[in-house]
Parts: structure tokens; sequence; C-alpha cells
């Protein structure tokens, strides 16, 4: 008996100090766990909204919503349904974050490249903005901006005019709309064919330059093409094009493209406070970029602009872009500030009066997040694919 | 031969070489000066003039605000209601004296060598939440009762911002060592809580714990505003300070890992004795970036509805007692924020000089 308990193997350990059991152990507690919370919470919403008289499920979003909505870009009236209102509220979120995220780059670049200035005076103006805009709360800025800026401008009949075509004063910004008359699909077709002659000029280049090595001023000549074959298009088609300028009627101004002051506000507050994050980080970017850089390609005898374009600028973008994503996914998820002073945004429209007139609250906010969520998802793997695309590829 | 004796270079000193150098090295440079200082020159005497020397200071009432320059008199009146907000007066002095321990606490990390600076830093972290605890609200000990309905300005957005912080380091840290672990549901889990939580808006955070909290508890048991805020905030900050954290953990060394399982340490013991403490040293700054913007996003639980300092300060400039005194009022606000979180800023730069023991390369 005793001697065919030798041949076999050592006992392992105890199954409670065997890792792979314990690992499995804690992670049917905590799954146990997580699904006991869970169940608890969606038992005590079912009750209470039971005991509330507060209906389940999405059907609330066929119901007629009721209220008007002071800015739309899809059509939008009082007697569409609580559905509408989520794409009126989600469309105004992405424009209010589209014309943030254009205007934060360009100031954030230009920020950032005059805080590398050798001019003294211009790198301490840069660095006094980006020092004082980025250590005050955004939603203090957007309050400034609103309440203490815009609505002390003056009224539309002593409006702030910019030759004529622009008009600021407290009922917004207004600016002239351009209206294409018949004959403007041949500008249209022009630019195609400038941006697909613009492509291929660029692959013939490359393939060249590869072969004989000669050197084609790509840049000139596309740049060329790119602007001068539309507006060609533009006066053969005999100048299709009307504008069409907001002028005063009445109290207030007709015509024209009209950014009501919320907006106006959102839109200065998140640029200039985006603007400070992204300047540092276009700084960081460029520094970033060793010297040996720059100089081995002054060895090789590239001019400065090439050694702009060929070496420092791609090394820096591949520091900048990251940040420069969770940036915009910031400015994105701050755009619902709009909420504060009544822009409708998702949130304000949504989650403020779809919600308070339903009382759907869980399937509103389910909504809502899942909607910040998918947007937060997308930029996320753009910016893996496009980090995968520039990374250091180390043989 | 000849030889020519070569004059060592000038020193590049001097105000006009300076300039010549700095501001004026070629004409564009020179041109930007030029224009940038105009409008500099042309800027700087209004702003100063709004500010300081055509402002209101002295008088009794909005009547004395009749300068062309900033109404001071508005902020010295109303500096109570910023500050304390509600709290009556008579008791103010039990958020004087956390004011006291907060800075007595906090102040000396700033200045090394101090005695005793680590445990004041201990204190801070654990002592002080318990002493507010007691003192804030009252109803013990015979200290008269003050409801959360009653907590305002500068006192409750440095509630907020510091109870935010310390409830979600431990959180952040589970979270980190949760996403960083071997076993996959946990690490599944982690992955997904810390994501969902970074992906939405705070806003919308606050407003689900406002409206949706109180569905989900069971009949009888509710929150107060101040209390559902707080557990929305501690959530969501959790989120990005397991991010940070997870960061410290990844910079350290395998070979940290690695000699702590050699030396038969088990999971807590490695990462409580080895790991953590070096991870928690490295992201030291990264923390306190966190509590930065965590401090400036506490304006936000203004829309839900809690006075904070700016919402102290929304609230009266609306007084139509006062004319246009909205500029003064958000300047006053942009000031305390600037003020600390510069402050605290610079610190952390500071810190991550001192802290850099070149791990990282």
């Amino acid at each position: 008996m005793k001697k065919q308990n030798v041949d076999s193997r050592p006992a392992g350990p105890k199954p409670w100090y065997d890792p792979r059991v314990r690992a499995l152990f804690f992670q049917v507690v905590s799954l146990a766990v997580v699904f006991w919370v869970g169940w608890v919470l969606i038992d005590n919403t079912l009750s209470n909204m039971q005991s509330r008289g507060i209906s389940t499920g999405f059907g609330f979003l066929g119901e007629s919503a009721g209220f008007g909505i002071i800015m739309h870009l899809v059509p939008y009236d009082a007697t569409m349904s609580y559905g509408r209102t989520f794409w009126v509220g989600l469309t105004n979120t992405l424009l209010v974050s589209a014309m943030g995220v254009i205007t934060a780059t360009i100031l954030g670049f230009v920020i950032g490249v005059a805080r590398l200035s050798s001019n003294w005076l211009v790198a301490k103006i840069a660095l006094l903005y980006i020092e004082i805009i980025r250590n005050i709360p955004l939603l203090l800025q957007i309050f400034f901006w609103y309440f203490a800026v815009l609505s002390n401008l003056p009224s539309p009949r002593q409006s702030v005019e910019v030759g004529g075509a622009l008009f600021l004063n407290n009922r917004g910004l207004y600016l002239p709309a351009p209206m294409t008359q018949d004959g403007f699909g041949l500008v249209w077709g022009a630019v195609l064919v400038a941006i697909l002659a613009a492509v291929s000029i660029r692959i013939w280049t490359k393939k060249r330059q590869l072969a004989t090595g000669q050197i084609f001023p790509t840049f000139k000549v596309s740049a060329a093409i790119l602007i001068l074959l539309p507006l060609v298009a533009f006066f053969m088609a005999g100048q299709p094009l009307e504008w069409d300028f907001p002028a005063l009627k009445g109290f207030n101004f007709g015509g024209g493209i009209t950014l009501i002051p919320e907006l106006v506000a959102l839109w200065i507050a998140l640029s200039l406070y985006t603007a400070s994050f992204i300047a540092e980080i276009v700084r960081s970017g460029i520094l970033s970029v060793s010297r040996g850089q720059t100089e081995a390609s002054k060895a090789l005898g590239l001019p400065s602009g090439l050694t702009l374009r060929l070496v420092v600028i791609p090394q820096a973008m591949r520091v900048i872009i990251p940040p420069l994503t969770s940036q915009y996914l910031n400015l994105v998820k701050n755009s619902s500030l709009a909420t504060a002073i009544g822009y409708p945004d998702l949130v304000a429209v949504f989650m403020g009066t779809t919600l308070n007139q339903t009382g759907q609250a869980v399937e509103v906010v389910a909504i809502t997040m899942a909607v910040y969520l998918t947007i937060s998802l997308l930029i996320s793997l753009f910016m893996n694919l496009y980090n995968r695309a520039v990374a250091i590829k180390e043989r | 031969m000849t030889e020519t004796m070569i004059k060592p270079p000038k020193r590049n000193l001097g105000p006009v070489k300076w300039m010549r150098t700095h501001l004026f090295s070629s004409w564009y440079n020179s041109l930007l000066t030029l224009v940038v200082g105009y409008l500099l020159v042309t800027s700087v005497g209004p702003l100063l003039n709004w500010v300081i020397l055509d402002a209101t200071f002295q008088g009794n009432g909005p009547d004395d605000c009749v300068g062309a320059g900033a109404c001071w008199l508005f902020v010295k009146q109303r500096l109570n209601f910023f500050i304390y907000g509600f709290y009556p007066d008579e008791l103010q002095w039990r958020v004087d004296i956390m004011f006291a321990l907060l800075a007595a606490a906090f102040v000396p990390q700033f200045i090394e060598r101090f005695p005793g600076r680590k445990w004041l830093g201990i204190f801070g972290m654990t002592g002080l939440p318990v002493i507010g605890y007691v003192l804030i609200p009252g109803g013990v000990l015979g200290l008269e009762e003050v409801g959360s309905s009653k907590w305002g300005g500068l006192m409750l957005t440095l509630i907020l911002a510091y109870i935010g912080i310390l409830a979600s380091l431990p959180i952040g840290v589970l979270l980190a060592l949760g996403r960083r672990s071997d076993m996959p549901i946990i690490r599944g889990l982690c992955v997904v809580f810390i994501e969902v939580w970074r992906a939405v808006p705070l806003i919308t955070v606050l407003f689900m714990a406002s409206v949706m909290l109180p569905l989900f508890l069971p009949d009888g048991v509710s929150f107060e505003k101040l209390v559902r805020a707080l557990i929305g905030i501690t959530l969501w900050q959790s989120a990005y300070m397991a991010e940070v954290i997870r960061g410290g953990l990844q910079a350290i060394p395998r070979g940290q890992y690695e000699a702590a399982d050699a030396l038969g340490l088990g999971y807590w013991r490695k990462m409580g004795l080895v790991i953590l403490p070096q991870a928690l040293k490295l992201v030291i700054p990264g923390i306190v970036n966190t509590f930065i913007s965590l401090f400036k996003d506490t304006t936000l639980v203004l829309i839900i509805g809690l006075f904070d300092i700016l919402g102290a300060v929304q609230s009266t400039i609306a007084d139509p007692a006062w004319q246009n005194v909205a500029i003064e009022g958000y300047v006053f606000v942009a000031f305390c924020f600037w003020v600390f979180c510069f402050g605290i800023s610079r610190y952390s730069q500071n810190l991550e000089r001192k802290l850099d023991t070149g791990h990282k390369t």
C-alpha cells in the first residue's frame, strides 16, 4: 500500500493555496457581487417607479414634446416627438463641438508656437495667456462671456458692425449666408477634379522621385490647381453665388445666418479654454524633437523649410496627437456645460426638459450616456489607429 | 606668418544688446514687438484704471458705486456669503477652525525642510476629515446642528474638492490594481467601470446622482443633495484617479515585481510594501493635477442647485440693488480659483522635478 504512494507525484498545494483556484474563486465572488448589486438596484428602481406611477420602456420617444427649442439644425417644432428633441440636442452638441475644435486647434497651435517664439514679448504674453486661462474654471468663463460680455452688448439698433456684413448685438452674431444659385454644381465638380488631380500628382511625383531623384514642386502646383480650377469654373458658370446679408427689420435682424448669444458664448469660452491646453501640448511636442534631429537634417543639406516639414513636424505630431485627441474629447464633454446658460445641447434639451416632462429618468440618462460613450469610444478608436500608424517602427 | 591678435568676443549683456536679440532680431520680430507692445500699452492703462484707480473700495451700499471703475464694494459687502454661504454668523468659527487646520496641514507641504511636514500631511489626510465631520455639521458634542442646505460658498467648494479627492484615492488604487490584474473577469469589470465614467461628462453624472440615485435606493433610504453630489463626484473622479495610478504602476520596472515575488511576498504585501509606495510617489504630480481639475469642476454643482462659490456669486449678481456687478463678481471668483490652481500647479511642477528619479528612462 505504501509503496504505491511513493511512485505518485508529490501532492500539489492544498486547493485554497493554489493560485489558479484562488483566482477563479475571487472572480466568481466579484462577479456574483456585481450581479447582486445590479439586481438590487434594478429591483429597487422597478419598485420605486411602480410606486410613483412611471412606466418603463422607450415608448415615450414617440409622444409629442410640446415645447419649443430656440435653435435647431434639423426641422423641429413643438408638435414633434421627444425622439426628435434628441436629434435636435445631438446636432446642436455636435455643431458647437465642431466649431470649438476648429478654433481651439488654430488658436492653440498659434499660441503654442508663440510660446516658443524668439521674441521675448510674444513668448511672455503667450505664457500669461496659458497660465491665466487654464487655471480658471470653464463654467466661470462661459458665465463671463454670456452674462458679463454678450448681455451687455448694445441692442440690435446700435449693434457693432463690421463692413456692413457682420453684426454683433445682444441678440447674437449675424453673418451673411452664401446662397448657391443654379450652375453651382459646376464649381463642386471642379473642386472634385482638382482634388483628384492633386492626389494623382502626389502619387506620380513620389514615384518619379523614388526612380530618378528629381524633385517636383508638388505643393505649389497642387495649391494652384486647387484654387484656380474652381475659380475658373465659378466665373465660367456666371458667378452662381449670392450673399444673403443680414439687415435690420423692425426691432431685429432678418436674413443671413444667426448665431444665438448662447452659442457664441459657449463657442468663445470652449475655444479659449481648450486652446490654452492645446498650446501646452504643441509646445511640449515641438520641444520633444531633440536638437540632434534638426542638426542632422541640416548636415544632410536640407533647407530649413524641408527640415521643418520632413523631420521636425512628423516627429512632433507623434507626441502631439494623442493628448490632442483627449483634449478634443474633453471639449465635446465640456460642451455639455451649455445647460448652465441655456444653449439647447443634448444635455439641456434631452436630459433637462425632456426628462423633466416625461420623468423617464433611467431611459433618458442611459441614452445620453450611451451617446457620449459612443463619441468617446469612436475618438479613441481613431486615435489608436493613428497611433499604430505613426508609432516608431522598431526593426 | 602674420599673427593678428583676435579680441575675445564681447559679452552679450546690457539692455540694448538684450533688446536687439530678444525683441528686434529681424524685421518681422521688430514689427511684432511694436504691434504687440502698442496693444499692450493701450489695454493695460484702462484695465489698471478699472481695477484700481477708478474703483470703489469704501462705502455703505450700492449708491456709493458711482465711479467708472470696478465696484469692489459689492464683493466686500457680500464676502461673508461668498465664503460661508448661509452658515449662521455666530457659528462660523467652526468653519474658520477648519480653514486654519487645512492651511496648517497643507501649506507646510510647499516649504521644504519644514519640521514634521510629513506628519502634518498625514494628519490632513486622516484626522482632518474626522474633525471636519464633527465640527461642520455639528449635532454632536453639544454643537448646534447646521444642515448641509446652509453650507455654501468657498467652504462648500473646498469640501467637495477635498472629500472628492480623498474618497476617490483608495477606490482609484483598487481600480488601477484591478485593471492590471491577471484575472480576466476582474480586469474586464475594472476596464468597463473606468472607461464608462471617463467617457461621460461630469454634468450627466451629477444629473444622474440627483435624479436617478433616489430611484436606485430602497424605500425610506434617501441622501441629502450634497451627499448625492459627492457620491457622483467620487465615482467619476475615481476613474480618472485609477488611470493616473495605473501610469505609476506601469512605470515601475518589472524587476521590482519579480523581486517581490522571489522574496515570497503575497499579492497584497507585494503591492502594499513594494510596488504602491514607489508607484504612488511617482504619480504625486499626476494626483495633484487631477485635484486641480476636480477643484475647477466642482463649480458644476451649481447646475444641480448647490451654492458653491460660483453659485453664491451667480445668485447675488442678479440682485437688482446692485447695478451691473457681474464682471466684478466673476473676476473675484476667477481670482480665488486662479490663486489656488496656479499655486498648486507650481507646487506639482516643483515636485515633478524633485521626484524625477530617472525611472522613466
